[in-house]
Parts: structure tokens; C-alpha cells; sequence
């Protein structure tokens, strides 16, 4: 099965093994025709109308208000609707470095988001720490507080990037159980038991 | 230069003075606020500007340094350095009544080094979160993980400030006071909002709509850059500039490479000058649109926003075809610039000042013009000149308030002298002039580009430059023009090919510190519009 994206051909993504293994993962155990097709519609409707939670620390978010921007017009995906608060946001797209003040109200805000939801690591700093890594007040990378399922490399990314990445999300969407199944809150429950709220640096 | 040193000695007999960049007067702790107080007040001196207040850890003892500025004696700049050697319990009077700008700056000194400042209101940690351990940019910081882990515990509001006291009888005492008071009503704004620009925490007591006092909370994207600068070479630490302000890249790196430039001695080649200004100007441009845009958009109006990004985009695409990036360039290295010009360069540009005049008029029709802009912007925000001079507001919102105080003109820098341009000034000395200063300025700039683009000159784009860069035993201290002020560069070495300490002495740090003053008294919706003609880059102030 092929998950199809509007915007862009299957074999122009890079990494579709990954999206076959969650097709394979989702058939694997089987589903009901009503619910399946009610998944599937679900999951359509979701992909196609995600809306961010505005959550840019640094020079990323400027790249993401180009992205709302006439030329690259995020509209043409469903994204535009860029929301203030984390109760009408489906996903977090952390934009920039993340740093130890942070790190908490980070970690309420995505608590606050309303299922199903989503988090997106964009450009270096989300996803590791960046050039910053070294310092003494900088969190190596969002994982370490946050379940993300899309990262999004660069510094900042470029829009293009942005959408790539958005797309991958969508995709990802497309293949997810809504009903049973695999349920994606047990494994957001186990990032956090792995995950809990004093803990020491890493590395 | 030597009626200066006549004058302070008489003031206080037990300065010894250096020669150097500029002067540098040394002082003993006791000595330094009668001085600091007679190079304010006395005729002659009247050092009204506090162009920045540097912590400094020389291991045997810690200490700060003051650089000040004359605007009465052609904006002559001398440096005063204070060091105690009590490690424990450092504790330096403040100037903070002297120079309001000191009102943060010294927190934040307090925050890295712990030194204590003797009669400050305030004396909170600026950056850090309240329970950290440790003062970081100590040389003998403990960097121990399990001091200070990552915390996902909230932190308790700062409602209580302590403030150290002298005494008539010379002793200190701890005097705890209130941010707020019993009975005030508390608004927290931020530090995730889509109007702070950025994550930038308000919290403003209000009595009814109007703002009574505001308190500002940063730190919640302090990267410890000046930190992470110690342990790295050179030219390893000229790309954390374009991520401090990055609306304002270029001209950040450009005081960065001056600074080391100068250090080092080295020549720059003509034609790498000429690129580095006009990439300045076109970075100052983009910002300014960047600028209006938001501004426009945090009053509603998001159509502007988008005019102002449709001519940032053409701007974005010249730094891609040049320098490969269209944010976070890279591109000003130690010697010269990265990369040569992309062959359609000028082009590039000769098209963008042809459309640029007849966009502006454009913005003007769409938003300055508005009955809406005009009665939210005029009038409100007011700083008068002589708190812009004394909270050192400088760029654009420092000409808003009529302040000439256009680094460009007053300390001249690169092939600046030769160029023919206007420092925008304006009186209004509102949210409106400052919005207006910035529109003008993007005409002047574009006057800039038009003189320099068919005169770039051939040649090399890089002076030689050693593989290791070291600089010999010193410090210096360079100034820009940044596209939202007065931006500042300390680099003390010593020696070796690692920086002793760098300092980046941000205008944003001193726009966010009249937050306090500008929206006293006005309404709690204005809060926004102040800040958003302000223009600060949170990045820049937290640094």
C-alpha cells in the first residue's frame, strides 16, 4: 500500500522504507472494515488540516513566518492556521534552541495539546543541540524531553525543508491506527516513564 | 585626551592610567562611584552614555568594565576597569542611578559572576533560572551536571528582590523588598506569545487597562554563548554572531571580524570592504521590512505582512546566490569576506533599489496612512531624549527620540566616511517615529547601495590570514551599526588562540530595559505595540 501525498510522488521521498514498515505494522495485525475505513477517513481529515502551535525561540521561527509568507504560502497544505494556544494546535513545531528556563513550560505546553498530537524537532538546535550543545544551560536536543516524530535538520532549514518535513508527518498520519490498535498514547505514557521530570544531564 | 586624565586625577588621586585604544583608568572599588558620579556630572567630562558594562574574571580577583561615552566631546569613549579581590562576597557600587542601563546590565553581571552590586533596587538573577548553583562564567565554575541537571519542575515566581543597602555608617545591609506589591494585580504575557516576538516574559501589574509596572523575566533562550566562546578558537566563535541577532547577521559578524581585524592589525582588501557594507545595508533593509511587517501584523494588520515579505524575499535570494544561505549566512570571516559576489549580484541589486522607492510608497498608502496604525502608534511609548541617551537606547528607536546616535556617523567604521548618506532623526519620540525612522532608513540604505554597486572594486576578497589565529595580550572593543542599534564587541586575550573573555554588548538588551518606562500609563494593549516598535530580537538579549 502506498501512502499518497497530494503535493508530492511516493519515490520522490527519501525514506519510504520507513513509511512501509509502519504500512506493514498497521496491516499486521488487522482491522474491521468500518473502523478501518473510518481510520482512513480520520486520518484524511487530520493530515490535511494541521494546525502548528507557534513555538519559535530563534532564527528558525523567522524561516517559518516566510513559510506563512506569500512565496512559500503553507496554506496550499491545510498548515496556515498557525494557533496561539496549545488547546487548538494539533502539533508542536519547536523552532530553536531550547534551553533549561524553557525546558518545563515546553513540556506544559505540549502536555496542554489536545490528542492527537504531533511534535516536530526543526533545525539543529531542536534536534541536538546545535552549535550550542556544549553549553552549560542548553537541552542537547527536544527528544530529551519531548516524544518527536519529525525532525527536520538545518539552521535554520530552509521552507522547503519545512515542508518535506510536514509532509512526512502527514504521511505519517495517514498509516496511524486512530481506533485501537497500535494507540499512540501508550507510547507517549512510556516516553514519559523513561522520560520523568528530575533528571540528570546525559552525556 | 590629557584634560581628561588632569581631571581625574584631581577627582581621585589613586587612578593610574593606560594608554591604549582608548583610556583605560583604573580604580579602586571605594573610589569608583565618586568618580563614576563627577565623569557624569562635571562640565567638561559629562559622560552621559554608558555604552557597556563588561563582568570580568582576571582569577585573582573579579571585577567589571565600564566603557563611557561623551556625546558633548564628539562622542569620545574611555574605559574604566574596577576589580575586588574578595571572591566570596564581591560587592561593587552601582551606577545604576547614574546610567539607568546599568539597571539590567548589572543583573546580569550578577548572574555570571556574582559580584553584587551595593545600593542596585534589584538584585535578581537575570538569565539563569532562580535555583541555579554557581555563577557560569566564573573561571572556576563548577560544570558539573549534577549541580544544575535539566529541571522540569516549574520555577516559583520572583516576587522577592533583595537590594544591598549602604549604610551612613559604611556598612551593607540586605534589604529584602517586593516586585510587586500586596494588592497589585498581575498580567503574565509570555514567554510563549506570538506578539513578544520571540519568548520574552512580561509580567505587568495593571490597575484597570493601565499598565502600572512591568516586569521583565528573560532568560528562556540564554544560550551561554559568551561561555562557549572561551573554549573555542577564533574562527570558531564568528558564527554564533548570526545567530545572536539574525535579522541583523552581517553587521554582527562584521564587528566580530573588525574586532579581531584590529587585534591582529591585519589590512582588509578594498573590494572585501566594499561587500561587507553593501551586505550590511541589504541586511539592514530585510530587517527593516521584517520590522514593518511584524509591526503591521501585531496591530492586525496582516496584509502588510505580507508586502513586507514579498521584498525581503528578493533580498533573501541575493545573500543565497552569494553567500549560499538565506539566513544565518556565515559569510564575513577574519581577513575579508567567504565567497566571491555571484555574477548577478549587482543586477540583483540595481533592480531591487529601482522597485524599492515606489514599494515604500506602497507601504505608506497601506499602513502608515492608516487611521488605525496612527492611533495606536502616535503617542504612545514615550521616550523622551534623555532617557533614550540614559538607558542608551541607540538605532533606530534612539533617532525616534531625536538621539543622533548613528554609529556609522559618530564612530566611523570601514569605507562608512566616505559614503553620502543621512542619519534619520525624527522628534516624536513615539512608537510612530520609531516605526517611521526605520522606513526612512531603508531609502537611505538603498541611497548606499546605489553608490557603491558600479563602483565595486577588483581585487582579493581576503587579506592572508595565519591558520591559527592568535591575538597578542589586550583587549579591544569595536561598535557597529546593527539594524537595531549601537551592537558592541569585548575581546580581552591573552595570548593564546582561545579568547580570555568575549563580551557582545546587544542593543536589544537596552531596548527591552525601557519596556518599564515606555508603557507606564498606557493601556495594557499598547504593551504590544510598544514592543513590537521597539523591534527587539529576543536571541540578541539573552544572548
Amino acid at each position: 500500500m502506498d501512502v499518497k501525498i497530494k503535493s508530492m510522488k511516493h519515490e520522490d521521498f527519501k525514506d519510504n522504507e520507513y513509511i512501509d514498515k509502519l504500512v506493514e505494522e498497521l496491516n499486521a495485525t488487522g482491522a474491521n472494515v468500518m473502523v478501518g475505513k473510518l481510520d482512513q477517513l480520520i486520518n484524511w481529515g487530520i493530515s490535511n488540516s494541521l494546525w502548528p502551535l507557534t513555538f519559535g525561540t530563534s532564527c528558525c521561527a523567522i524561516e517559518f513566518m516566510s513559510l506563512g509568507a506569500a512565496r512559500y504560502d503553507m496554506a496550499r497544505f491545510g498548515f496556515e492556521v498557525a494557533r496561539n494556544s496549545p488547546r487548538q494546535a494539533d502539533y508542536i513545531m519547536v523552532q530553536g534552541t531550547i534551553v533549561y528556563r524553557m525546558a518545563p513550560v515546553l513540556r506544559r505546553l505540549y502536555e496542554q495539546l489536545a490528542e492527537p498530537k504531533y511534535v516536530i524537532a526543526c533545525g539543529g538546535c531542536a534536534v541536538s543541540g546545535g552549535p550550542f550543545k556544549n553549553s552549560y544551560c542548553v537541552v542537547k536536543g527536544v527528544d530529551e524531553i519531548l516524544p518527536v516524530d519529525v525532525y527536520i535538520p538545518g539552521c535554520p532549514p530552509r521552507p522547503e525543508a519545512f515542508f518535506y518535513g510536514l509532509m512526512q508527518l502527514q504521511r505519517k498520519i495517514k498509516v496511524q491506527k486512530f481506533f485501537g490498535g497500535v494507540n499512540r498514547k501508550e507510547k507517549i505514557e512510556e516516553f514519559f516513564a523513561e522520560h520523568p521530570e528530575e533528571k540528570g544531564r546525559i552525556g | 585626551m590629557s584634560d581628561i586624565k588632569e581631571l581625574i586625577s584631581g577627582i581621585c588621586p589613586g587612578a593610574t592610567f593606560t594608554e591604549g585604544e582608548t583610556l583605560l583608568v583604573t580604580v579602586e572599588e571605594k573610589d569608583w562611584y565618586p568618580l563614576a558620579k563627577a565623569l557624569k556630572e562635571t562640565k567638561g567630562l559629562e559622560f552621559d552614555v554608558l555604552s557597556a558594562l563588561i563582568g570580568m574574571d582576571w582569577k585573582e580577583s573579579l571585577g567589571v568594565m565600564y566603557y563611557l561615552t561623551s556625546t558633548s566631546r564628539g562622542w569620545e569613549m574611555i574605559s574604566v576597569k574596577v576589580a575586588v579581590a574578595d571572591r566570596e562576597n564581591p560587592m561593587i557600587h552601582s551606577v545604576s542611578d547614574l546610567w539607568k542601563v546599568a539597571l539590567f546590565q548589572e543583573r546580569e553581571v550578577y548572574d555570571f559572576y556574582g559580584i553584587k552590586f551595593i545600593n542596585h533596587p534589584d538584585m535578581r538573577r537575570f538569565f539563569l533560572r532562580n535555583d541555579w548553583v554557581g555563577y557560569p562564567l566564573r573561571k572556576d565554575y563548577d560544570t558539573n551536571p549534577a549541580l544544575n541537571p535539566l529541571r522540569m519542575t516549574d520555577e516559583e515566581n520572583e516576587d522577592d528582590t533583595v537590594s544591598y543597602v549602604e549604610q551612613p555608617d559604611g556598612k551593607i545591609k540586605e534589604v529584602p523588598g517586593k516586585v510587586f506589591e500586596e494588592s497589585d494585580y498581575v498580567v503574565n504575557i509570555g514567554p510563549q506569545h506570538p506578539s513578544t516576538h520571540g519568548v520574552m516574559r512580561f509580567r505587568a501589574s495593571v490597575d484597570g487597562e493601565t499598565v502600572k509596572k512591568v516586569d521583565v523575566v528573560s532568560g528562556y533562550i540564554h544560550r551561554g554563548i559568551e561561555k562557549l566562546s572561551e573554549n573555542l578558537t577564533y574562527p570558531q566563535i564568528l558564527h554564533f554572531t548570526d545567530r545572536m541577532d539574525y535579522m541583523s547577521a552581517h553587521q554582527n559578524r562584521h564587528c566580530l571580524c573588525m574586532c579581531i581585524e584590529k587585534a591582529m592589525g591585519l589590512e582588509i582588501p578594498r573590494r572585501a570592504q566594499v561587500i561587507r557594507v553593501m551586505m550590511d545595508e541589504l541586511m539592514r533593509i530585510s530587517s527593516h521590512l521584517l520590522a514593518f511587517g511584524c509591526t503591521a501584523m501585531d496591530l492586525g494588520a496582516t496584509t502588510a505582512f505580507f508586502y513586507g515579505f514579498r521584498e525581503r524575499e528578493m533580498i533573501l535570494d541575493i545573500f543565497e546566490r552569494t553567500c549560499g544561505a538565506r539566513m544565518s549566512m556565515n559569510y564575513n570571516v577574519i581577513g575579508g569576506v567567504i565567497a566571491d559576489l555571484h555574477p548577478d549580484f549587482v543586477k540583483d541589486v540595481k533592480h531591487l533599489i529601482e522597485i524599492m522607492p515606489d514599494r515604500l510608497k506602497e507601504y505608506h498608502k497601506v499602513f502608515s496612512g492608516n487611521i488605525i496604525a496612527k492611533n495606536r502608534l502616535k503617542k504612545v511609548g514615550m521616550l523622551p531624549k534623555e532617557d533614550a541617551i540614559n538607558y542608551d537606547i541607540t538605532g533606530p528607536s534612539g533617532r525616534g527620540s531625536n538621539w543622533s546616535c548613528d554609529c556609522r556617523k559618530v564612530h566611523p567604521y570601514s569605507i562608512y566616511p566616505e559614503l553620502d548618506f543621512e542619519e534619520v532623526l525624527l522628534d516624536g519620540c513615539d512608537s510612530y517615529a520609531r516605526y517611521m525612522v526605520r522606513m526612512k532608513e531603508i531609502e537611505q540604505s538603498c541611497r548606499i547601495l546605489a553608490q557603491l554597486v558600479d563602483n565595486i572594486p577588483e581585487g582579493d576578497i581576503r587579506a592572508q590570514v595565519p591558520k591559527v589565529v592568535k591575538l597578542p595580550v589586550g583587549h579591544w572593543y569595536q561598535q557597529v551599526e546593527a539594524s537595531r542599534g549601537t551592537f558592541g564587541v569585548y575581546i580581552e586575550s591573552d595570548g593564546g588562540k582561545n579568547p580570555y573573555r568575549v563580551h557582545f554588548q546587544s542593543p536589544c538588551f537596552n531596548l527591552v530595559g525601557v519596556m518599564d518606562l515606555t508603557c507606564r500609563g498606557n493601556m495594557i494593549a499598547d504593551l504590544i505595540t510598544i514592543g513590537a516598535a521597539l523591534d527587539f530580537v529576543i536571541p540578541d538579549i539573552d544572548r
